[in-house]
């Protein structure tokens, strides 16, 4: 087993015709996910890849297709639009790999997603995707680098999980899955939600969480460590010499107002029993010392 | 993006949002002008100077002023503080430069209130947070004194409401002014929502929000911060309102060939894809070289998808800097191939010259091929295997491998 995704994840992918979505559409599916169908509003009727039907709409995908989940690259202006559109036609998953969606588009976005009580998940924007090695991978990452096996991932960064996800193959540990939940202020699924599946999933045995300066999301994930959590947790938080007021990179990575340090955010997952590594480099060695 | 008093205060207007009247001035001469031509539309005398920049603190630091004798006094203030070097506790301590002043209307208040909206993002909704203590800085009210902000969150998909605004004035205490405060109110922080979602700002505050003796409320300042990537819909306004002077002369031109730039205080540049990955490696420098002085120089995110031609630039612009006294290049290739970084890196040191150690740290796609590029361009690189192999590294050549 392994969380959200895997064998039965049949993939549309909203903006498959776009230079992103044709690039990664073909990475996806070349790695064995099934990607069954496309949409590019105006291009129904044509193909990808003489095998991958385009549509109009989303919901002419899941009636023609099955599809369960949507993988988006359509750019910002539409991007939460197209978001909106993939929970109206009832999918389980949503992951928008999107970077630079406004953040008044993402607090409607979230509150619609509020309204589905949980019927759908969504991942992202921002982020990377998720994957299940050898099974599915939805997203951005090189595929290449995983292995098959019992550790989870959750991370707010891209390149910090395949940092982790590198460091873990190199000392012959494998994930069960790895989740990119973003950089953006609001987004779908936070470590708390990430780490619940994780602890209830008995083919995860352990999980690296890699967080980042800003917002309390890093927080929230501790508390429930703490309350709840049966398994070892391997942090890392990325940005302690980061300066106050600036943005790094991510639209959510700044410190504000003296809040979102890491050096808060490393205490609070400390005193919730995790080990937090020291440096980027000790992510999978830290894990590995937890595991018995 | 920030954006300067006169500028929000013109959105405010737009959007019905009570301002005092006032004129930006560029100019001690055209300080005076719109002194004077303020002082006939509003036959008083009392005029404020105020310094724009974008930082907060002004009136501390010595950059808001009352002129009560008209004019001249205030075309005197106006020749003090523009071009000054105004120090307050956000702008560092080499201050910021006044380039531009407002001249406003001078009024007399019976209460200075705090009225604040922005992105709540544990809660995922637009916040409103009000105060009683207002012309304070909210930060200190907020740790000291948190039961002296009352809040409310506002439903993207309801809108805003004015139960939720008679919440914060009654709470206040406005109904003390006057019959009308209350309702004024209300009226002032619909107009306040509108701004922060038509405008798609990330902050809107207040400080601050005053009440006239007439019971009137009025903003005496406005701070606006947009959200960036909202840019898009905003594109010819935003370009119009953007003060350039008031950035970082190096992020400004990263931002224009698309990378994420921020300057730092140290002395090792950086060249890294991805904003976490960039994050951490300046961590690690810091984290190895804390002892022995070495420190980043600057955060940068080359991203997922840079061609050739952004990392040439990228690395020039480290190379360029006088205070970097080595280079970390730390890329894990997922989408981003190695070869090109490598090709960039080279194309750039072989411009430029390289006057300082590189260190190179290259793992993901193509990698092999990265580093037959590196090794075959006679470049003096000095290849790493990990992100703690290249730390320890960069610490050996910044301190002459004396460590
Ligand atoms: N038009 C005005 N009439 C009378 N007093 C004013 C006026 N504008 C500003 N003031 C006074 O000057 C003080 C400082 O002004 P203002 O809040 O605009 O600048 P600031 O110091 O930059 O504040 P912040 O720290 O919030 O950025 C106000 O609290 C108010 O008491
Ligand atoms: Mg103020």
């Amino acid at each position: 087993m392994s969380i959200i995704v895997g064998k039965n994840t049949a993939v549309v992918v909203q903006g498959i015709t776009g230079s992103a979505g044709g690039f990664h559409a073909k990475q996806c599916m070349e790695y064995g996910t099934q990607v069954v169908a496309g949409v590019t509003p105006g291009r129904g009727g044509e193909s990808f890849e003489a095998k991958v039907p385009v549509f109009d709409t989303v919901k002419q995908a899941v009636e023609k297709t099955g599809c369960n989940a949507s993988l988006i690259f359509v750019p910002p202006p539409g991007a939460a639009d197209a978001i909106l559109e993939a929970f109206d036609a009832g999918l389980e998953l949503v992951v928008c790999i999107t970077e630079g969606i406004p953040v008044i588009d993402m607090l409607k976005v979230r509150r619609r997603l509020e309204t589905l009580n949980g019927k759908t998940r969504l991942i992202g924007p921002n982020c990377p995707g998720i994957i299940t090695p050898t099974e599915c991978k939805m997203g951005i990452m090189p595929g290449h680098i995983h292995k098959r096996g019992h550790i989870g991932v959750v991370s707010k960064s891209g390149t910090l999980t395949y940092e982790a996800v590198g460091q873990l193959t190199a000392l012959g540990i494998g994930q069960s899955t790895c989740i990119g939940i973003g950089g953006d202020p609001v987004a779908g699924m936070d470590f708390v939600d990430v780490l619940e599946m994780f602890n209830a999933d008995p083919d995860t045995h352990g999980v690296i969480m890699i967080g980042e300066i800003g917002g309390g999301a890093e927080e929230r994930g501790a508390e429930y460590i703490k309350a709840h959590m049966k398994k070892p947790v391997a942090a890392f938080i990325a940005g302690t010499t980061a300066p106050e007021g600036k943005r790094m990179g991510h639209a959510g990575a700044i410190i504000s107002g003296g809040k979102g340090t890491a050096a808060a955010k490393i205490d609070a997952l400390l005193s919730a029993g995790c080990k937090v590594a020291p440096t980027p480099s000790d992510m999978a060695s830290t894990l590995k010392s937890m595991l018995s | 993006m920030k954006i300067h008093e006169y500028q929000g205060k013109l959105i405010f207007a737009k959007y019905g949002v009570p301002i005092p009247k006032g004129y930006p001035a560029h100019t001690v001469l055209e300080a005076e002008a719109v002194a004077k031509r303020l002082i006939e539309e509003t036959k008083s005398n009392v005029v404020v100077v105020k310094a724009q920049i974008h930082a907060g603190g002004r009136g501390k630091g010595g950059g808001v002023k009352v002129a009560k004798g008209g004019a001249a006094e205030a075309k005197e203030l106006a020749q003090k503080i523009l071009g000054m070097q105004l120090i307050t506790h956000q702008t560092g301590p080499a201050g910021q430069k006044v380039r531009h002043l407002y001249i406003e209307q001078g009024l007399e208040m019976v209460k200075e209130l705090y009225l604040g909206a922005v992105i709540d993002r544990d809660r995922r909704r637009i916040a409103f947070m009000a105060s009683t203590e207002g012309g304070m800085e909210i930060e200190k009210v907020a740790e000291h004194t948190p039961e002296k902000i009352l809040t409310v969150h506002i439903d993207p998909i309801v809108g805003f409401s004015a139960f939720q605004a008679r919440e914060l004035a009654f709470g206040l205490g406005l109904q003390q002014y006057s019959k009308e405060t209350v309702g004024k109110f209300v009226k002032l922080m619909g107009a306040l929502y509108e701004v922060m979602i038509k405008e798609d700002c990330s902050l809107v505050e207040i400080n601050p929000l005053v009440v006239l003796k007439n019971g009137d409320v009025v903003a005496l300042d406005a701070k606006v911060n947009m959200d960036d990537n909202a840019e898009f819909r905003h594109k010819a306004q935003w370009a119009e309102v953007f003060d350039k002077d008031e950035e970082d002369p190096v992020e400004l031109e990263a931002k224009d060939v698309g990378l994420n730039y921020v300057s730092l205080d140290g002395n090792v540049g950086c060249l890294v894809n991805g904003a976490g990955l960039a994050m951490a490696t300046m961590d690690i420098i810091k984290h190895a070289g804390e002892k022995y002085g070495v420190a980043p120089a600057n955060f940068l995110d080359v991203g997922g998808g840079a061609n050739q031609e952004q990392v040439t630039k990228a690395f020039s612009m480290i190379l360029k800097s006088d205070k970097v006294k080595a280079i970390f290049v730390n890329i894990f290739g997922g989408i981003m191939k190695c070869d090109v970084i490598a090709m960039g890196v080279v194309a750039a040191a072989k411009n430029l010259g390289l006057k300082v150690p590189v260190v190179v740290r290259l793992e993901g796609t193509n990698v092999e091929l990265g580093k037959k590029i590196l090794r075959e361009s006679g470049l003096a690189i000095i290849p790493a295997d990990t992100m703690a192999d290249g730390a320890a590294k960069i610490v050996a050549a910044v301190t002459g491998g004396s460590k």
